[in-house]
């Protein structure tokens, strides 16, 4: 394994160079009383500049990302990231400006902002954006207090978010976050909402129904129009979970489906760079009955044609973030959509959903397919019939690695036992398809063959199976500093 | 490919969308275009735009115009970095989960803490987070937050917990500094901020004693620039540290992508939101690292979780780390008492032009804020239009402050910089009637 940039560390060595100091120098005692002053330096790490290139280097070739191979990790929506993102991100003219600046001097910012809002609210199918939240999970969040001002402005305090259980984890964390219950209803034998199990949660204590549409199985909630229109009718709001809007661009729009509050992962849906873990951005779009709610401020576009940031919202639930948004990953967001269009984006939906289709062709017959539909963007199959050679999903995902292909998503969604769900997004040939059935028929290939060679997958990685259980009984989440003898 | 899924055509894979949700029509959008154009219109869009290069800036409040070294571009712009996921396959993943690992390191370094989180979204959103663990570990609902503390991270922490029915009492901040008597009765947390928002130096050491004599958490919200001189959270007894990792290496992005980092004592580890790598080692003894404590985290705990957040801001953070180990343990403190020495010299510059007076008047160490004779709005829209940005209305969050501005001054900033705005500002009140306000 790689040393840490700590035990490369010399005393004295170093990479920095400041301006000179051009001021009087004052020494810190005169300038600070000594009950404000640090110390003892913190332990820094002293490496010259070459050694942190290589040391940073180094670890990036121990990573797998997009641009080193197929991603078909379920729910992720791994696609390519497209490079003239990462340039125009990094115009001057973009990346230097500070969010208080006069928004005189920040118009082509402010545009930008405007005129994405638009695109993502037509996207949508709804009528009004805000680009603040900073991930799916915090939109859904920055969703539910908007839920609560609706209510709360029609002098409603309804307490409960109906769930299914195929939801992703994020939700039910949301609604607590959010100070609501969690209403959870099961599945039917298609893979939606058991229609049944929802007329009889919905009372006038629902506040809404958060649904990912396709869900976290691939499938098209057929019932859609149905479960609005029941909800509607006792006053609750629809919200949906944009994690897999990657199926239905220009095709089918959350608006027109019956949900007032969407959110978009543009590291998702948006080819954002998902960067180790983010950041990201998770934007929101509202009905018009909602709009007045959002968090401030909301960019206004005068006659005159100029833009600036309105604070005066009375009914605005405040702001879910400090400044604006991840500015930045919404400048790629921006070119993205830009570039492609909107025959481009439904061009993507239908290579998406084409492309796992196909690859479920190409698997089929080695597992079982709890719900044996038409699959959109995505689908989950159980590793289930491996147990016979005592092989469990996880063990095929670590044998992908040997392979060369980045594993599916594992047990997920909970109700599929040993599920693998698989994304493998828009953005892949036909001939990665094939390379990526390839691995997955040689992986279940050798569970019949030889299943120890699973069992102890992966063989090629730098390191082998890591001691999880082991991570967690005794946790050591720093670097242990030898001077202090622990 | 149709025939392998056994279709005859694309429409056919969207047989189960119910024709009423179907859209016929094309979405409203322009039409795609080439890289070229594309380059060209967001060319054009930048352009429109004056960038902190192009001018002199004196702008602060929570994100701070610090040179950023090439090597932080150099390494977060490798895409083996910037295009992976989270390390949920960590035998492939060891250069995300190692990074990670190295920057909770180096923020238990900065902060005194033992533990660290993988990162959050920002300053705004972590303090909203420690709120939340003071409130579940204290069992109390009432929380103590100064009015120094940034007013929009204020904001964020009362709009995220909205429905938890918090009550947010609020501690005067009247002269640059915290009152010094704290009603902490029954409060779950006592919230300061290390430097305030005028760049004011709180006395954080009795701050934290009023706080744990009425059993509450002290959570201290810091400046990692200014932890190169400043007392860590841990010396002063603080139990949770949040604060904005934008400084350490993050270009300004108006406002975003930051990184908000946060660190705790060990009681409060389990009760930490977000991500968190830890040591391990694979079968033959070799070590690796891996997501780790999960069981706090949403996807196993659902609606028991400690929070809703699935993801940290590892590029961000990332940067940070670079950033930090550029710096090195000598740099640090070096930029850190460079900024304190040219602040203080701005400082004593702009103070003798007449009229002008200290807001904050205790020492600084690169922030501080000054009353003007006018209101700051008018001489900030006056001396943009001389190149400078002045700094920030202390007004727009603080009814009562709109003579009150706010300055900050980086590495960045040289004396004859500052020499010429001191001559600009006393050029712009000596110029009779011109409020323009």
């Amino acid at each position: 394994m790689a040393s840490t940039i700590y035990e490369r560390s010399r005393p004295g060595r170093r990479a920095f160079s400041l301006p000179p100091c051009d001021v009087p120098e004052r020494r810190l005692e005169e300038l600070l009383p000594e009950t404000l002053r640090r110390r003892a330096p913190a332990r820094l790490p002293e490496v010259s500049e070459v050694q942190l290139v290589r040391h940073f280097t180094e670890l990036s070739t121990l990573d797998y990302g997009v641009d080193t191979g197929p991603y078909p990790l379920g729910s992720c929506t791994m696609k390519y990231n497209p490079k003239i993102n990462e340039r125009v991100a990094a115009l001057e003219g973009l990346r230097d400006l500070h969010p208080y600046q006069p928004e005189s001097l920040a118009q082509g910012a402010l545009e930008l902002m405007y005129t994405l809002e638009r695109w993502l609210a037509e996207i949508a199918g709804l009528a009004a954006t805000t680009l603040q939240p900073a991930a799916g999970a915090h939109g859904e969040l920055t969703g539910l207090l908007l839920m609560r001002a609706y209510h709360e402005a029609r002098g409603r305090a309804p307490r409960k978010i109906v769930i299914p259980d195929t939801a992703h984890g994020t939700n039910p964390a949301s609604v607590v976050m959010a100070g609501y219950e969690v209403l959870s209803v099961r599945s039917d034998g298609r893979g939606g909402i058991d229609m049944d199990e929802l007329a009889a949660a919905l009372d006038g204590d629902v506040a809404g129904l958060m649904l990912t549409n396709p869900n976290t199985l691939g499938l098209f909630d057929e019932h859609i129009v149905a479960i609005a229109e029941t909800v509607h009718a006792v006053g609750g709001l629809l919200y949906y979970d944009g994690a897999n809007t990657n199926a239905v661009l220009g095709l089918s729009r959350p608006g027109d489906m019956g949900f007032d509050i969407v959110h978009f992962n543009t590291h998702k849906t948006f080819s954002t760079p998902h960067g180790g873990g983010g950041p990201g951005a998770g934007p929101i779009v509202v009905r018009d009955t909602l709009a007045a709610f959002l968090p401030v401020p909301v960019i206004v576009r005068e006659a005159d044609g100029r833009y600036r940031f309105d604070y005066d919202r009375p009914q605005s639930i405040g702001k879910v973030r400090t400044f604006y948004g991840n500015f930045a990953v919404l400048v790629r967001a921006y070119a993205y959509i830009r570039a492609l269009g909107g025959e481009g984006l439904r061009t993507a939906s239908e290579a998406a959903v084409l492309n796992a289709n196909y690859v479920l062709a190409g698997i089929r017959d080695l597992f079982d397919v709890p719900y044996d539909r038409r699959c959109m963007h995505e689908f989950v199959v159980s590793a289930e019939p491996l147990k016979q050679y005592g092989v469990k999903a996880l063990d095929v995902a670590k044998r992908l690695l040997d392979y060369g292909v980045h594993p599916p998503t594992t047990y997920f969604p909970l109700i599929v036992p040993e599920a693998l769900m698989i994304e493998p997004t828009e953005t892949e040939s036909k001939d990665e398809l094939d390379r990526v059935i390839a691995a997955i028929r040689a992986a279940v290939d050798d569970a019949a063959r030889d299943p120890e060679l699973l069992k102890t997958a992966p063989h090629t990685m730098p390191v082998g199976r890591l001691d999880e259980v082991g991570a967690a009984r005794h946790p050591v989440l720093r670097q242990r500093c030898p001077e202090d003898g622990v | 490919m149709l025939a392998a899924v056994g279709v005859a055509s694309q429409e056919e894979l969207y047989a189960e969308i119910p024709e009423t949700v179907r859209l016929r029509a094309p979405l409203d959008l322009p039409a795609g275009i080439s890289e070229s154009e594309l380059f060209a219109e967001l060319r054009r869009l930048a352009g429109a735009n004056s960038p902190a290069g192009a001018m002199v800036s004196f702008l602060g409040a929570g994100a701070y115009d610090h040179y950023v070294p090439a090597v932080v571009d150099a390494i977060t712009g490798r895409s083996e970095f910037a295009t992976a996921y989270t390390p949920y396959q960590p035998e492939r993943s060891q250069g995300v989960l190692q990074s990670i690992f190295e920057y909770q390191t180096a923020i238990c370094e900065l902060t005194g803490l033992p533990v660290a989180n993988a990162s959050m979204y920002d300053a705004g959103t972590a303090l909203a987070e420690a709120v939340m663990i003071a409130v579940t570990q204290t069992g109390r609902k009432r929380v103590l937050v100064s009015r120094g503390v940034h007013p929009e991270y204020r904001q964020v922490l009362a709009t995220e917990t909205a429905g938890l029915a918090l009550e947010i009492a609020e501690a005067a901040c009247d002269d640059g500094v915290t009152a010094a008597a704290l009603r902490a009765a029954d409060t779950a947390a006592v919230v300061l901020q290390q430097p305030n928002f005028f760049g004011g130096l709180e006395d954080m050491a009795t701050a934290a004693r009023a706080a744990h004599d009425a059993g509450a958490l002290f959570i201290a919200v810091v400046d990692p620039i200014a932890l190169g001189i400043l007392a860590p959270p841990g010396d002063y007894g603080a139990d949770i540290a949040v604060g904005d990792g934008q400084a350490l290496g993050n270009p300004l992005n108006f406002g975003g992508p930051y990184l908000g980092f946060m660190a705790v004592g060990e009681a409060l580890v389990r009760r930490l939101p977000g991500r968190l790598v830890g040591e391990t080692v694979d079968g033959e003894g070799r070590r690796g690292f891996v997501l780790t404590l999960q069981t706090r985290e949403q996807h196993i705990r659902r609606e028991k979780a400690t929070s809703n957040i699935c993801s940290n801001h590892a590029l961000n953070a990332l940067a940070a780390l670079v950033y930090l180990s550029w710096l090195g343990k000598q740099g640090l403190p070096e930029l850190g008492l460079l900024c304190a020495r040219k602040a203080d010299y701005l400082r004593a510059r702009l103070l003798e032009i007449p009229d002008v007076a200290p807001y904050t008047a205790g020492p600084i160490v690169r922030e501080f804020a000054l009353r003007l004779p006018r209101p700051a709005a008018g001489i900030i829209s006056a001396l943009a239009e001389r190149g400078y940005l002045a700094g920030v209305d202390a007004g727009r969050f603080y009814a009562g402050l709109d003579d009150v501005l706010v300055l900050a001054v980086t590495e960045r900033r040289t004396r004859a910089e500052m020499d010429a705005f001191a001559g600009a500002l006393a050029d712009e009140l000596a110029t009779p009637g011109a409020d323009r306000g």
